[in-house]
């Protein structure tokens, strides 16, 4: 997996700044896409393309239990974020909808802003090819991969039986 | 070893003897609530997955209070959808416009709420019901579509943290300064995957709407939930709610705790949080007079939009108007809480001062409508997040505190100590 890094060195970027409630009213991933992140960076939709990542400090995603912060940042195109720490909320949102997390502190130090970086999920590795730097990150328990695998919680429960 | 009430009420809900922090459990659910933003897409979900089926109808709730009365086409769909659903799956728990509240608020008013039990919602103030000794955790929507599915879900079981709050609150000070204060030792990362379990000398003077006021907000801290072990407070509000046979479930003397936290609530001074975090609290005697001008301030919500707090609110406005300039708004938590505060003439204080008071909604605390702010205005809230833009434009200001200093500052004009009104 390859894209462009998108830096926000700071921690506890929220779930109003991903995703303002104002735009709740649908939940239309591409609808929702094109509001990411706008009370944080009113760029960010103009400068994220199909397939790139967000990196950010600790905390990413605290506040509110709405889904619709990962919808909006998948329907953005964002393929995974980096982040140091995150919100159990947002965390649990993600394995159940099959969408890639990484918690690797400090990233959003040795990243800089519009680096190219490659992810290697199954290695555990984040390689910022613009500096050269690698980054090991734990990857997901058992469980959150077999779920994240079967495609969501919905299809793992499906599969169950 | 011992056990925490978190540990006990999961291993019990799982079917196994014992369970440590950091295993995963499936647990079987209790209580699965659903509002009106986060349900419809769970309900889409299960529709476009081929399993539009409800395991069991009778351990759902449904309660519409983000968007409603429905503040626009959108919203109406959303409600809806929501409605045709109850109706198709026979769901009886169900509280439209007019009956309703917000969802945390009317939840143990109706009695639904037991100690021991396990209660999720697709809304990350779920947490608010720990007050009663229950599990009880916010989800997303599609761990509510799998909840309502098979009726259980997984949980990594967290470690607790022990707050102790000892000591007597002092006059004019209330829960909401607590927890305020708890925030800002700790950061809203300071309880991050953990469960705050509170505990202390100052509980059994605590009713249980205080107490709410303090779990509800637990989620500002990243808590997965906070807990409290019911006692003869719980039991009565239970008895007066017509709740009979629970299971009170306590922690062990030897429960693990992954540290302890001291707070001595009898040196509290009422709390400010400023933008845009809930742990940039103040005390309020470090707050110039003057140095905050408002434009509105806001009375409601799950975290202090019950009768007490009105009751408060109003014993400061009684007689009086709010400053010129500035726009009050009240808005009741729940139909009984409106009910109650008419048949009490807090109503009457309210418009009387030039409150405006609306229909139970959780309107404009997550910036839904009846009191969106615009560009630059500031406003002093009960409620619980002053993140950007919460309540409106993302430059606008949220300042958080309990219903006393919000009812003065609209008074004064400005954020204000109430003990001086
Ligand atoms: S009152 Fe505010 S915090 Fe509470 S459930 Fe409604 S929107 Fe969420």
């Amino acid at each position: 997996m390859r894209g462009k890094a998108h830096v926000y060195r700071r921690n506890d970027i929220n779930t109003d700044e991903i995703i303002p409630a104002r735009y709740m009213v649908k939940f239309d991933e591409r609808e929702m896409g094109k509001h990411c992140l706008e009370d944080l960076d009113t760029d960010f939709t103009a400068k994220v393309t199909e397939g790139d990542f967000v990196v950010a400090g600790h905390n990413f995603g605290c506040g509110s239990s709405r889904e619709h912060a990962v919808w909006a940042l998948r329907g953005a195109g964002v393929k995974a974020v980096i982040a140091s720490s995150f919100a159990r909320i947002f965390m649990r949102n993600a394995i159940n909808g099959g969408f890639l997390v990484i918690e690797a502190p400090n990233a959003d130090e040795i990243i800089k802003d519009g680096d190219e970086i490659e992810i290697d999920p199954m290695a555990g590795e984040v390689r910022d090819l613009t500096n050269g730097k690698t980054i090991s990150f734990q990857p997901m328990p058992g469980f959150a991969m077999e779920i994240i695998e079967s495609g969501g919680l919905l299809q793992y429960l499906k599969n169950k039986g | 070893m011992g056990m925490t009430i978190t540990e006990k009420i999961l291993a019990a809900h799982a079917g196994v003897d014992s369970v440590e922090p950091g295993e995963i459990v499936d647990a079987k659910l209790d209580v699965i609530m659903c509002h009106d933003v986060t349900t419809p897409p769970a309900i889409d979900m299960l529709e476009k997955n081929g399993m539009d089926s409800v395991s069991d109808p009778d351990r759902i709730v449904v309660i519409p209070d983000h968007f409603v009365p429905n503040k626009d086409i959108a919203s109406a769909q959303l409600n809806l959808r929501l409605r045709k659903w109850v109706k198709k799956h026979g769901i009886k728990k169900f509280y439209d416009v007019g009956r309703n509240g917000v969802c945390h608020v009317m939840l143990p008013e109706k009695g639904l709420v037991k100690p021991g039990e396990t209660i999720i919602c697709a809304d990350s103030h779920t947490c608010t019901h720990g007050a009663f000794g229950a599990f009880a955790t916010g989800v997303g929507s599609t761990d509510l579509a799998a909840a309502i599915y098979s009726g259980r879900l997984w949980f990594k079981v967290p470690s607790s943290i022990r707050v102790e709050l000892s000591g007597e609150l002092p006059e004019g000070v209330c829960s909401k300064d607590i927890v305020l204060e708890l925030i800002r030792m700790i950061g809203v990362d300071g309880a991050l995957y953990e469960v705050l379990e509170l505990t202390g000398d100052t509980l059994p003077g605590l009713s249980m709407s205080a107490r709410m006021t303090i779990t509800n907000m637990a989620i500002e801290a990243g808590a997965k939930t906070g807990i409290i072990e019911p006692d003869s407070v719980t039991e009565e509000y239970l008895k007066a709610r017509g709740v009979e046979d629970y299971e009170v479930v306590r922690s062990d003397a030897d429960a693990q705790y992954s540290r302890t936290i001291s707070i001595d609530v009898s040196c509290l001074e009422p709390m400010v949080a400023f933008p845009h975090l809930p742990s940039n609290g103040r005390s309020v005697t470090e707050i110039d007079e003057g140095e905050v001008e408002i434009d509105q301030a806001y009375l409601g919500s799950c975290t202090n939009g019950r009768i007490e707090d009105l009751r408060i609110a109003a014993s400061i406005l009684k007689g009086k108007k709010i400053a010129p300039g500035v726009r009050m708004l009240v808005v009741p938590g729940s139909t009984e809480v409106w009910k109650q505060a008419m048949s009490e003439g807090l109503l009457a204080i309210f418009a009387d001062a030039e409150c405006a008071v609306s229909s139970t909604t959780c309107g404009a605390c997550l910036g839904g409508h009846m009191g969106i702010l615009g560009e630059g205005e500031k406003c002093i809230s009960t409620t619980n997040r002053n993140f950007t833009g919460r309540m409106g434009h993302p430059k606008s200001e949220v300042y958080l505190a309990g219903p006393a200093t919000v009812a003065a500052s609209a008074v004064r004009g400005f954020i204000t100590d109430p003990r001086r009104i």
